[in-house]
């Protein structure tokens, strides 16, 4: 199987903060990571290929520094990158985000499956796996939380929905995003490490996917963000003290009074 | 559109380079510089103390003939037959935004047996309902709905086309926008017209809640957004309303690739925490499987639902489908109840816009306090069967 991850940099949201004072975000110090949905995908991919053989392209577009998260997908198991980089993709929203990387994926070559993180921590859009499956023409499932088998030409899975889980059977090739229910991811070995080490990321520009330069980066994007600000502080806002009885009994008649028991 | 610094009104501060959510300033020779990884979203503009940096607009070209759009859409969701609430708090919401444009609204149910539920959807504002009832369309397939969605779209040209942000249109609404290469914003908790261009203003929570961004579709039609459980009110009821409804076949825009095999319900409670008014939630700090039944009798006391932190749900005590946060769901409701969570960023992204939070903690100092609306100082353990009892007291 060629199975292909679709990988995305982000910053760790955990880490950042809101001050307070200022109403800016706290940026200092905080560390780009794999987006944690993407490392579960990743494992699928692995493990799937260790099933069934075959091989596992992690693929990305962000500026250049983006490679480290490829070279972090090597280290956890993925046989070849793909990185897209180049000016003229800054600025992408979710669709002119997945025309890129659907022109990538392309350009890599014949796959079976592509897998990606049910969404990225940092703008939780989840819109790029099932866009960029529409713009290969394959099927796509949404938040599968195992696969119960790949056998020729079908798969069956795990579909986690609002208030429970359908078994979906799918063709293939198709695009599934993945929730951590899927597995626990490994930690990256010590042959993989090496190898990260050793490898030499050549990006992809626009012009290597023969991409439609009307398409790409915030020329291409459909939406465009007009306004970024901090959330309200909530309003009043009341710590009590005093004994639990004492609590307990103000919290009541405060919650009595807005109806809200 | 472009950011850029004005050197000469630039101070130096460094204020922009920790706004910047994406690090892509940096300072040179002293001023501030924005480099490749800028995304144009403009938080810098924002932070900047003396307007040093301007975001300038270049006029891009419609793609697509603006004027030739018009009418609200809404996607009604239904679960065997059963609208779903976020489907009737859009048609409230979306009543007030056609109001706005001077346009229809309109409402597009799809399923199997559906069709009868076309006049609750008029009832609660719409004033043509499309109807594309087929036993093709009895579980929810990606394929088959963004036939149904896109061809209709396609056919009548809407301004502006909701969905609630639940599992189902979150997963399809993508494909439609891929297709009709229109603007798809996620997650919307706000939602408005702009006086001066018509546009609409969407506005959603990122990077785990600590931002908004208000985006619009300048230049694509139409202007798609998915939109949270219980952030807009449903219109009330008026069954005197009139309204169309029209019978749409269903057309498979090709062979049939993915089909539900069985669907399984594993909430252990019967409401949904997307829906839920109330809900408790219960963290590690309860300690153990035995004591996070209080937040089940709490929760039962008010009649509403439970839900807990990551940490609860990996010890056990309560399947995923409960799970509020970040690898969970976001809720929204009236009053979440927090007992024994500490408040990590991981739930809070899940939890913060619920209307009224209290929050029951032993540690004054514990993060939650800073999210809470009334916040106990106590041990859970000890709060709660006082908190019950209080509770049951008031009801009679």
């Amino acid at each position: 199987m060629h199975i292909i991850v679709l990988v995305k940099q982000v910053p760790d949201t955990a880490e950042v903060k809101i001050n307070r004072e200022t109403n800016t975000l706290v940026r200092d110090g905080v560390p780009s990571i794999i987006n944690p949905y993407d490392r579960y995908a990743l494992e699928e991919a692995v493990r799937l290929r260790e099933k069934h053989g075959g091989t596992v392209t992690a693929i990305t577009m962000g500026p250049p520094q983006a490679a480290e998260a490829l070279k972090e997908a090597v280290s956890l198991g993925a046989d070849s990158v793909v990185l897209l980089s180049d000016r003229a993709f800054a600025g992408a929203d979710t669709w002119a985000t997945s025309y890129a990387l659907s022109m990538g994926i392309r350009k890599a070559g014949p796959f079976d499956l592509i897998i990606a993180g049910k969404q990225a921590i940092d703008g939780d859009t989840a819109q790029v796996g099932p866009e960029t499956a529409d713009m290969l023409g394959i099927p796509f499932v949404a938040y599968i939380r195992k696969i119960e088998k790949v056998e020729g030409k079908l798969m069956v899975a795990e579909r986690l929905m609002d208030e429970g889980y359908d078994v979906v059977e799918t063709t293939l090739p198709c695009l599934i995003t993945v929730v951590k229910e899927i597995n626990d991811p490994r930690v990256p070995s010590l042959k993989g490490k090496m190898k990260a080490k050793g490898l030499q990321v050549k990006p992809w520009t626009a012009k290597d996917i023969g991409a439609d330069e009307s398409k790409i980066g915030l020329k291409g994007s459909p939406t465009q963000v007009v306004r970024i600000f901090p959330p309200a502080p909530r309003g009043q806002r009341e710590i009590l003290g005093g004994t639990i009885e004492e609590q307990v009994a103000a919290v009541t008649k405060k919650l009595k009074a807005q109806s809200l028991i | 559109m472009s950011v850029k610094v004005i050197p000469d009104t630039c101070t130096g501060c460094e204020t922009c380079v920790t706004a910047c959510p994406f690090g892509a300033i940096e300072m040179r020779d002293g001023k501030a510089f924005i480099t490749d990884a800028c995304t144009m979203c403009g938080a810098c503009v924002e932070a900047c103390p003396v307007q040093a940096i301007e975001k300038t607009a270049e006029a891009g070209a419609p793609v697509a003939d603006l004027s030739a759009y018009r009418g609200v859409w809404v996607f009604a969701e239904q679960h065997k037959g059963e609208i779903a609430s976020v489907s009737l708090e859009l048609l409230g919401e979306g009543r007030k935004l056609a109001d706005k444009k001077g346009a229809k609204l309109s409402a597009v149910l799809a399923g199997s047996g559906v069709r009868d539920k076309a006049r609750d959807l008029i009832a609660h504002g719409a004033d043509i309902v499309y109807v594309a009832d087929d036993p093709a369309l009895k579980d929810f397939n990606d394929d088959a709905y963004a036939a149904v969605l896109a061809a209709l779209a396609r056919q009548h040209k809407p301004e502006i086309i909701l969905a609630g942000a639940t599992a189902v249109g979150r997963s399809f609404f993508p494909k439609v926008a891929s297709t009709l290469y229109a603007g798809l914003t996620a997650d919307c908790t706000m939602l408005d017209i702009d006086a001066a261009t018509g546009h609409l203003h969407q506005t959603r929570p990122a990077f785990g809640g600590n931002i908004m961004a208000t985006i619009v579709t300048p230049n694509h039609r139409p202007q798609m957004a998915t939109v949270r459980h219980k952030v807009m009110k449903p219109a009330p009821r008026d069954d005197g309303r009139k309204g169309e409804v029209v019978e749409v076949p269903y057309t498979p825009a090709g062979p049939v690739r993915t089909r539900v095999l069985q669907t399984v319900e594993e909430l252990s409670e019967t409401v949904n925490i997307c829906e839920a008014d109330i809900i408790v939630a219960g963290g590690r700090g309860l300690g153990s499987q035995k004591n996070f039944q209080l937040v089940q009798e709490l929760a039962k006391v008010l009649g509403g639902a439970v839900a807990a932190t990551r940490g609860a749900v990996d010890e056990g005590w309560i399947p995923y489908s409960h799970q509020v946060g970040q690898t969970g769901k976001t809720v929204c409701p009236k009053l979440y109840i927090a007992c024994g969570i500490s408040g990590a960023i991981q739930h809070t992204a899940g939890m913060q816009s619920s209307e009224t939070i209290v929050a029951i903690n032993k540690d004054p100092d514990a993060p939650i306090f800073s999210v809470a609306t009334y916040g106990i100082v106590g041990d859970v353990h000890e709060v709660l069967p006082v908190l019950i009892r209080k509770i049951k007291e008031l009801r009679g």
